[in-house]
């Protein structure tokens, strides 16, 4: 499979510091690739990176073999897209509004959106199972009402890798299950490549092809789930005791905490 | 667009209609409306359309920087005059009344008092190549506050002359003495308001946020100089017919964005007719409330926007 976007030994964070640390790494088209790791292990800074919000201090991201921060921006935006973990609900624009934004890379300056351009963003809210909400303000919904809204105007933008930054940690589980639903779909049906920070070590391992362990800032490891989700690379990284069993219906590696007093001291 | 928002622009238009009429029979002079069109009231006539027209210019241009300037930097408090544009024109147009500079020179200094100030707030706020938000806003205040001193100073030095002749600058007046300035300044402001237009679904995103802004391939920093150097000159060509007048570009803006929603494409429109029947009846309570005395139209703009913005904001809760 050919290689979508390619990350070449980035380093990049805020200021002069260094958050991210020399990290290359390949996106096949077509992936679910899972990023996990602890807080401050630079999954953000990398997904900030490679969405052009933050400039790299060394190092090159390719999309297509083409440098993504020489790219026009608006060409990339029509290729990638964003969902952040929350909107927040700030303003009061009508969940069409919000998702007709999406179309904001397609259009030229001083053109308005057309009528095919309408019917983009009812067919994303179709996918998103959130046609009937329309007509809402955005800050009536739900936490993950909000969420699919924002998955709706990221397909709206039409993009080949969709990048997402921890989309189901404000969610319980029934909608987390929905949310991920719907991206293995999009990834299924349309061919969507998908790049996700996920804290859910479990969920990474069901929903994800690939999954990318960071670790201060690098990859620990990268693989497949069984590859990575072992119980030493998670202890390594994590400082944590976890027990690592199979899921008996994924037959992915299902991961165990285990609390702090469950912990026989060798004598 | 929906029929709520037909209905909203119908109501709107059919109010600057009679503002309109009522800004043209009522005043110092009443003219009854059957001789309106009579030969012997052109003069009168003529000068109160002018009015009426510097009133529209002015209520059009100032709300609609107000909401470009509330968006680009999603502070509710932005208004046009943010930039330092209005004590660096008061400054440059007292200055120039100082030094004895004739009337028709007077708005050319104020303009370029204006420009000269935004200049200045707008490098304050440059961080390398970035304008950042928080340095634009403090910049404009702290330039804003030292100006006003300025201007304080040399009126207390050069004594009540200068304040005397100040006094329309720094609070409005519609008063218009020379059309060609008027048909001159309509450029810049109408020019400007239609560039704003075309940033509507841009302006919508970077409302939500910047980042946001540019996840959807908005090139936010450009954008927002664009916007800045077309604010700035609105605010300044409009400083030369009809002063400062606060709490249009502010009130406005918040007042239809309760009504119609945030949507720059439905927005803006909406505002420029709120913003004109508005301006057009303070101009006309201006002229006639004390008549023959003229009242300058930032002490009415204040007065009635105030009180009907709290009602609306009680009302609905939000901003």
């Amino acid at each position: 499979m050919a290689s979508l976007l390619s990350i070449e030994n980035i380093c990049g964070g805020y200021g002069r510091k260094n958050v991210v640390n020399n990290i290359s790494l390949d996106v096949n088209e077509g992936d679910v690739l899972g990023l996990i790791g602890p807080n401050g292990s630079g999954k953000t800074t990398l997904l900030r990176l490679a969405t052009r919000i933050l400039q790299p201090h060394e190092g090159s991201i390719l999309f297509r073999q083409k440098n993504i921060y020489t790219m026009h921006l608006k060409e990339f935006c029509r290729n990638v897209a964003f969902v952040a973990q929350d909107i927040g609900t700030n303003f009061s624009f009508t969940v069409m509004e919000i998702v007709l934004m999406g179309r904001i890379p397609h259009l030229k300056r001083m053109q308005f959106e057309t009528k095919k351009d309408i019917q983009i963003a009812e067919d994303a809210l179709q996918v998103t199972a959130s046609l009937h909400l329309k007509d809402k303000m955005i800050d009536e919904l739900s936490a993950g009402e909000r969420q699919r809204i924002i998955i709706a105007r990221a397909i709206a933008q039409e993009p080949r890798l969709l990048f997402l930054d921890e989309p189901t940690s404000h969610l319980d589980i029934g909608h987390q299950i929905q949310i991920l639903d719907l991206l293995k779909k999009l990834n299924r049906e349309q061919n969507v490549t998908i790049v996700m920070v996920q804290h859910d070590l479990n969920l990474a391992g069901c929903y994800c092809n690939r999954i990318a362990l960071l670790d201060s800032g690098t990859v620990y490891k990268q693989g497949t789930p069984e590859g990575v989700l072992t119980y030493q690379n998670i202890e390594a990284v994590y400082k944590t005791i976890v027990l690592v069993n199979e899921n008996p219906i994924t037959k992915k590696p299902n991961i165990v905490l285990v609390p702090g007093d469950k912990i026989c001291e060798p004598r | 667009m929906n029929a709520n928002i037909r209905r909203n622009i119908l109501v709107l238009s059919g109010l600057l209609l009679t503002a309109v009429l009522l800004g043209l029979i009522k005043g110092a002079v009443k003219i009854p409306l059957q001789d309106l069109l009579s030969a012997a009231n052109q003069p009168i006539l003529n000068m109160r359309l002018l009015r009426i027209i510097t009133a529209i210019l002015a209520g059009c241009g100032l709300a609609v920087s107000g909401i470009a300037l509330q968006a680009i930097l999603r502070n509710p408090l932005a208004e046009p005059y943010l930039l330092g544009t209005s004590s660096g024109a008061g400054l440059a147009a007292v200055i120039a009344v100082i030094l004895g500079i004739s009337h028709i020179y007077l708005p050319l200094a104020a303009f370029a008092g204006a420009i000269a100030s935004m200049i200045i707030v707008y490098n304050l706020a440059k961080e390398g190549t970035r304008i950042s938000d928080r340095s634009l806003i403090l910049a404009g205040v702290i330039v804003s506050i030292a100006l006003s001193a300025l201007i304080v100073f040399l009126v207390s030095i050069f004594g009540n002359l200068a304040l005397h002749e100040m006094a329309w600058w720094l609070w409005g007046s519609m008063q218009v003495y020379d059309y060609r300035l008027v048909g001159l300044v309509a450029i810049p402001v109408i020019a400007g308001i239609i560039a704003i237009y075309f940033f509507s679904q841009d302006l919508n995103a970077i409302s939500m946020g910047e980042e946001e802004a540019k996840h959807l391939g908005i090139d936010t920093q450009n954008m927002k100089k664009i916007l800045i150097f077309v604010t700035a000159l609105i605010t300044a060509s409009l400083i030369c017919i009809c002063g400062i007048i606060g709490f249009v570009g502010l009130i406005v803006p918040h007042m239809m964005r309760i009504i119609v929603g945030p949507n720059h494409k439905v927005l803006i429109p909406v505002t420029c007719i709120a913003a004109a029947v508005f301006m057009v009846a303070c101009d006309m309570l201006s002229r006639t409330l004390f008549a023959p005395v003229e009242i300058p139209i930032g002490v009415i703009t204040a007065v009635i926007g105030a009180p009907v913005f709290i009602i609306l904001l009680k009302k609905c809760k939000r901003i």
